[in-house]
């Protein structure tokens, strides 16, 4: 049971969230709960077909419904040079639909009601008229030069959006025909959808008069959008005020900018009123950005003792109509280069083809740090088939080709370098808690009575908290965070910070790490995102950067007002600032201890009893540029049976021990980690978007679309290792999304485990039972 | 998702009922739990122009018992079998099959007679009641009409009731010997419809011989299916490991599915042998135990 | 057409449209916002309210239906500025991230304790089966609700011997 808000010394105690007082009594503010007088509703029509020419659109019947305000389309939006918008890849996007439509469920216009009902029924008097073209829905076909070029804006005829390679190309070649042993293996990640329960939305309030605009919208980006806002409508960026309310979780869905959101802004400016645009679960699946999609083929070669001696890796990257992932601007591909993931490889080399089909656009970063999930559920399934080949324990084989602690900072062939870990030890200890001999003993037993049991690993790198600023950036917008602190005059203290929580608790552990540096409770800290007229400017909440950045900025402005308290302190005690000591809550006077101020007479000092000539108050502002990523690791296991019968997989048992560095708050921290492992477990067994041959989507809403439920979702066990992040100021790394990069891999590896005396190297995730079924009956060995 | 618009009525007996069905035709649908007509309003898949809510209409709520059934009102939720402990002794396929529908929310509202009328082939009740001989009575303007679920399934989302009818409620026979059943159910989670439903129940004699048996069939065909080869086949006969194998492969090549994405044709009928199987054995198993008891 | 119904132990009433769904009746007639909406298919259960004690999927009820009825939502659980059980239960055992979900799994969780008092963990998990969490992996809710059972027996024994 957690600790009270009021807990001494908060950093690292598993102390109550503070966000949760509301939460559990409905007085949550999401975006829907947003009345404002005179409210309009938005409601989407959407393309039926995946791809084709639009020949006419009548608005008359929709028009002539009473209480429908008005009707856009995208010759409307033309004229007012809105029909695209830029999408934080680079690339852009139409709003809503001109010339011809490019996926299925695509924006083709909007209706504005007095209620949401009548907006539908309104949309549904759209009436548009389709010449249906040819679908595009195989990369790999797209790619070829018979397929018809989709994107007819563009200058390059050619479906290819980007070619992006890194690392040594030859060498790799080279060192993979010396190679023993070389495996290949062909595999995919899906399309998913991170699918928060709660949908994206908005509400535009456009005042005329004050030529001012109030967005509210479901954001983890405030700022960023304000910007994108501010470069796109054309209005000044300081008659722009970003609300991100309370946030139903993000896991990605709510970096980008849609087509809705402008809409609402444009109904909102030419009607004078408040539009509000809620999606339903469906336009969410459909259209508002997937993840994942990669195609990936990997060879790996490895000398007589195991050691690998190099990976290459190529990937076709399935981005949909328009490249809208929110990879920072000079990763197309994100940080797949992480691909080398916990091990030391002498060399190595991964391209990735972007690739334009007729799918709903995206390629967002669902609960991971830019395509991290993607390279470490490539590298960590790779080295088990590897592992299987040489006939190797696949603990073994990880062990052998460790980054060993002491190479820390290591410099990884790929160009990144690594702050710290000790994944042998990480390892060790996920092995210890689930008992590896003793399951391995049990798996020979059950194999010699023709029962299929797996064990699978995982032990993965990731790497966040983009920044450094010299390196990463969104559409110019270099990748800082920042945070704002005042500290009132009787110790109580508010923080505002250019992040925005989804869920993670934020409001609670950035108030635990400003606490513990001014000696104050976390309950003494209010703390405050996703206003962008109070908040600093920041990148906002996505890829685990937030504590890596905004922590590290928390941290380091406490720091600030720390050191200007420590001056009115040398004050208060009337001794030199020299002869001041910090003790973790007062100030104290050196070699007299019982002269001390708490921070509390600080604060108040520092606006009735100030040093003579010093400026009043008690606040500071860092916007922190960190000096390198953080790579927070982990060794999960799992332990799976599988039913001869049906193909279904149990699992058995999960072990995760993750290595996050400092520990901010446990309870958090287990918690993010459980909702992580679930992520990765859906994604492993039910989760996929499919299409049909003419690019219908086949996943389109939660009937079919796989949300776990409690009956399925195993139960996790959590386990701990903390290396500090030497870099760091507070030696955190992140947390909120190594489960759900680093537990697809063990699902699927203890799947094959347990199938591959059959000599089953690889079946595609997810894992659906008759996947499963499929190859015990190929083998023979189905009840 | 909002429903398109339409004129609600809730009448409070069953004449008013059946009126308002006869007066406004086509144009009006029924409500029973809601739990598949109000999605597909949602979704705007159905619009009818009059919606008669059946929840008030006394006549329908409730459940009786006689000496040779059990009739369950049309009103009848899915939970009312569920938490009912009193029917395990002689309608335990009821209870079994209960729990597996849909969750426990949509199974406050849903009802038997919903789940019958609405006919989707992957739907759990059609499948148990086939197995139970079960049979629903339709009021109509002509009066009350018996149909047995097996001529009730025509097609898939298709019954044999005309528009103006409304199933008041279900008769299921009483077993007249020992019996034991078992439901199962293959899903992509809680909450899925089945990729492959099996209800099957078994009646014994004194002798242990099958006197009566019930194999329905869910996701396998246009409609909910009854395996009737091998139900013939466990007649008069003990269950065994050579006559349960032999059922399961007759239930097998009774199951007609297609390839979708829960799996291929061949995959759904192999389960339906499993499932049999693994039905049958446990009926076996569940038969020996009262058998034990009882002396 | 006009609703009459309690709502948290209240009378009140609504002018509607017919087509007009439970959900939306307490969200945007009675501004009781705690009742969420996060699906189209009855897939979720962020929106489960208790209608005369049963819990139920209210994107799936018509306002008309509850008419004459009482509605009982999460703005209802806490009394006399107690928190319920649940709810403290819920917040001392990180039973929620994001809070998108809370509400439902309160009130389904509610009436999941008034069947069974000491459910298992398994008993639990089925009975939240209809309601989704993207958030928390559902380990901490079944936590949350096992302390939340655990006080309220310890409160009905207390009671039964002040009785
Ligand atoms: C998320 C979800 C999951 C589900 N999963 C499953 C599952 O796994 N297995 C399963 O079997 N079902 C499942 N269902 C369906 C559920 O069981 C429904 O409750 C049931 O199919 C319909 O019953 P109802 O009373 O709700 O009918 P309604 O939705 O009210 O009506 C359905 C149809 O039947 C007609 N009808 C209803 N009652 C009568 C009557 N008395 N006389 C004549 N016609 C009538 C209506 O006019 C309508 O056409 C699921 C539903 C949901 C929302
Ligand atoms: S909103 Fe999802 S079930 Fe009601
Ligand atoms: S806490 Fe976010 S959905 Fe459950």
């Amino acid at each position: 049971m957690a600790l009270e808000i009021t807990e001494a010394h908060p950093l690292g105690k598993a102390i109550k969230r503070k966000e949760d007082a509301r939460f559990v009594r409905g007085q949550g503010r999401y975006l829907d709960d947003i009345k404002l007088p005179d409210m309009l509703y938005l409601a989407l029509v959407r393309s039926p077909y995946a791809h084709a020419r639009i020949t006419h659109i009548d608005t008359s019947r929709a028009q002539a419904l009473p209480g429908v305000h008005l009707v856009l389309t995208g010759e409307d939006l033309a004229k007012m040079n809105l029909a695209w918008m830029p999408t934080l890849a680079g690339d852009q996007q139409m709003v809503l639909a001109t010339g011809k439509v490019l996926f299925q469920y695509q924006e083709v216009a909007a209706v504005v009601a007095d209620s949401r009902a009548l907006a539908e029924d309104g949309a549904q008097l759209v009436d548009v008229a389709y010449e249906p073209l040819p679908a595009v829905v195989d990369p790999f076909w797209a790619l070829s030069p018979e397929a018809p070029v989709l994107r007819e804006d563009r200058e390059e005829a050619s479906n290819r959006i980007f070619h992006w390679e890194v690392g040594d190309s030859r060498g790799t070649d080279r060192a993979l025909a010396d190679a023993s042993t070389v495996v290949t293996e062909r595999i995919r990640m899906p399309r998913v959808h991170p699918a928060p329960l709660e949908p994206c939305g908005c509400i535009a309030d456009y005042n005329a008069a004050r030529g001012h605009l109030t967005w509210y919208v479901t954001s983890q980006a405030p700022h960023a959008h304000r910007t994108v806002l501010a470069m796109v409508a054309g209005l000044p960026e300081h008659k722009i005020h970003v609300i991100s309310p309370d946030i139903g979780g993000g896991f990605g869905n709510k970096v980008p900018v849609f087509p809705g959101y402008v809409a609402a802004i444009v109904a909102s400016i030419s009607l004078h009123r408040p539009v509000k645009w809620i999606e339903a679960r469906t336009e969410n699946l459909t259209s508002t950005n997937f993840a994942r999609d990669y195609h990936m083929e990997v060879a790996l070669g490895a000398d007589r003792d195991g050691r690998v001696t190099a990976l290459r890796v190529s990937t076709v990257a399935d981005h949909g109509a328009f490249d809208a992932a929110a990879d920072p601007t000079k990763f197309p591909a994100g940080l797949f280069s992480i691909v080398t993931g916990s091990y030391d490889f002498p060399v190595a080399y991964a391209a990735v083809d972007g690739v334009y089909t007729n799918k709903a656009p995206g390629g967002v970063a669902y609960r991971c740090s830019f395509r991290v999930t993607e390279a470490s559920f490539l590298i960590e399934r790779a080295m088990n088939t590897l592992a299987l080949r040489l006939n190797m324990d696949p603990a073994e084989l990880r062990q052998r080709n460790f980054i060993p602690p002491e190479r820390f900072p290591y410099q990884s062939p790929l160009g990144w370098t690594y702050d710290s870990g000790d994944y042998a030890a990480t390892l060790q200890k996920a092995l210890d808690i689930v008992d590896y001999p003793a399951l391995r003993r049990e798996q020979a037993e059950r194999r010699a009575r023709g029962e299929l049991m797996g064990i699978g690993l995982s032990t993965f790198t990731e790497i966040v908290g983009a920044g450094p600023s010299s390196t990463f950036d969104i559409l110019g917008i270099k990748m800082f965070d920042s945070c704002e602190i005042r500290v009132h005059p009787t110790g109580k203290v508010i923080a505002r910070l250019g992040t925005r929580h989804q869920g993670q608790g934020h409001e609670t552990t950035f108030a635990q790490v400003i606490a513990e540096e001014l000696g104050l409770t976390a309950d003494d800290v209010l703390i405050e995102e996703g206003d962008t007229d109070t908040a600093p400017y920041g990148l906002g909440t996505y890829a685990s950067r937030s504590t890596p950045l905004a922590g590290g900025a928390a941290a380091l402005a406490a720091r600030r007002v720390r050191d200007k308290a420590k001056k009115i302190a040398a004050h208060l005690l009337e001794v030199d600032d020299a002869e001041v000591e910090w003790d973790g809550q007062h100030f104290v006077a050196m070699g007299a201890p019982d002269r001390s101020v708490p921070m509390a007479a600080v604060a108040l000092a520092a606006y009735t009893n100030l040093p003579h000539g010093m400026e009043p108050g008690l606040e500071a502002t860092y916007y922190y540029d960190p000096p390198n990523l953080t790579f927070p690791n982990g060794a999960y296991v799992a332990v799976v049976d599988i039913d001869k019968g049906t193909g279904a997989v149990t699992v058995r048992r999960f072990v995760a021990v993750d290595d996050c560095g400092t520990v901010i708050n446990p309870m958090v921290v287990d918690g993010q980690i459980h909702g992580g492992l679930t992520e990765g477990f859906a994604i492993a067994f039910m989760q996929e978007i499919p299409f049909d041959e003419d690019g219908n989507c086949l996943a389109p809403n939660f009937m079919d679309y796989l949300v776990p439920t409690a009956v399925e979702t195993p139960h996790w066990e959590t386990g701990r290792t903390v290396t500090p992040s030497p870099h760091h100021p507070i030696g955190a790394k992140g947390v909120g999304e190594s489960p759900n990069v680093g537990s697809p891999a063990a699902f699927a590896n203890a799947v094959i485990d347990a199938l591959s005396p059959l000599g089953v190297t690889n079946i595609d995730i997810p894992l659906f039972p008759w996947k499963v079924w499929e190859v015990l009956r190929q083998h023979g060995v189905a009840e | 998702m909002f429903p398109n618009a339409f004129d609600y009525a809730a009448p409070t007996s069953l004449e008013e009922a059946v009126d308002l069905l006869g007066r406004y035709g086509d144009e009006a649908k029924l409500m029973a739990g809601g739990q598949s007509l109000l999605p597909m309003m949602k979704l705007r898949l159905a619009a009818p122009a009059w919606l008669v809510d059946i929840n008030r209409v006394p006549e329908l709520a409730g459940r009786t018992e006689t000496d040779d059934a059990l009739f369950l009102g049309a009103l009848t939720r899915h939970a009312a079998i569920e938490w009912d402990r009193d029917l395990d002794a002689d309608y335990p396929l009821l209870g079994e099959t209960a729990a597996l529908i849909a969750d426990p929310l949509v199974r406050n509202r849903g009802t038997v007679a919903g789940s019958l009328a609405h006919a989707d082939p992957a739907a759990d009740w059609a499948a148990c009641l086939l197995a139970l001989g079960a049979s629903v009575t339709a009021r109509g303007p002509r009066g009350n009409r018996l149909i047995t679920v097996e001529d009730l399934l025509v097609d898939a989302l298709t019954t044999t009731l005309a528009p103006d009818e409304i199933i008041t409620g279900v008769t299921v026979p009483r077993p007249t010997g020992r019996v034991a059943a078992k439901s199962l159910k293959l899903e992509r989670k809680v909450g899925d419809f089945a990729i492959v439903g099996v209800s099957l129940q078994v009646e014994v004699g004194i002798d242990g011989d099958v006197t009566r048996v019930g194999i329905g069939l869910a996701a396998v065909g246009s409609t909910a299916l009854r395996a009737r080869e091998a139900e013939t086949v466990l007649l008069g006969r003990r269950l065994g490991r050579e006559t349960i194998r032999e059922a399961a492969a007759l239930a097998a090549s009774a199951a007609d599915p297609v390839s979708d994405r829960r799996g291929s044709a061949a995959y759904k009928r192999d389960i339906v042998r499993v499932f049999v199987e693994r039905g049958l054995t446990a009926v076996q198993a569940r038969l020996a135990e009262g058998q034990a008891l009882g002396a | 057409m006009r609703i009459r119904v309690t709502v948290n132990g209240r009378p009140r009433s609504a002018d509607v449209e017919p087509r007009t769904l439970l959900a939306y009746l307490l969200r945007d007639e009675f501004n009781l916002t705690g009742t969420h909406v996060g699906c189209d298919t009855t897939s979720c259960g962020a929106c489960t309210v208790l209608w005369d004690g049963v819990p139920v999927k209210s994107c799936t009820v018509l306002a008309g239906q509850v008419d004459g009825a009482a509605v009982t939502t999460v703005e209802g659980l806490e009394h006399d500025g107690q928190l319920h059980p649940l709810q403290q239960g819920f917040w001392d055992h990180h039973g929620l991230q994001c809070g998108f979900c809370t509400p439902g799994m309160l009130m389904t969780t509610h009436a999941v304790l008034q069947r069974r008092p000491h459910p298992t963990e398994a008993e639990i998990r089925h009975a939240i089966s209809g309601n989704l969490c993207r958030c928390t992996g559902y380990q901490n809710i079944v936590t949350a609700v096992q302390q939340a059972a655990a006080r309220l027996s310890a409160r009905d024994t207390v009671q039964e011997v002040k009785v």
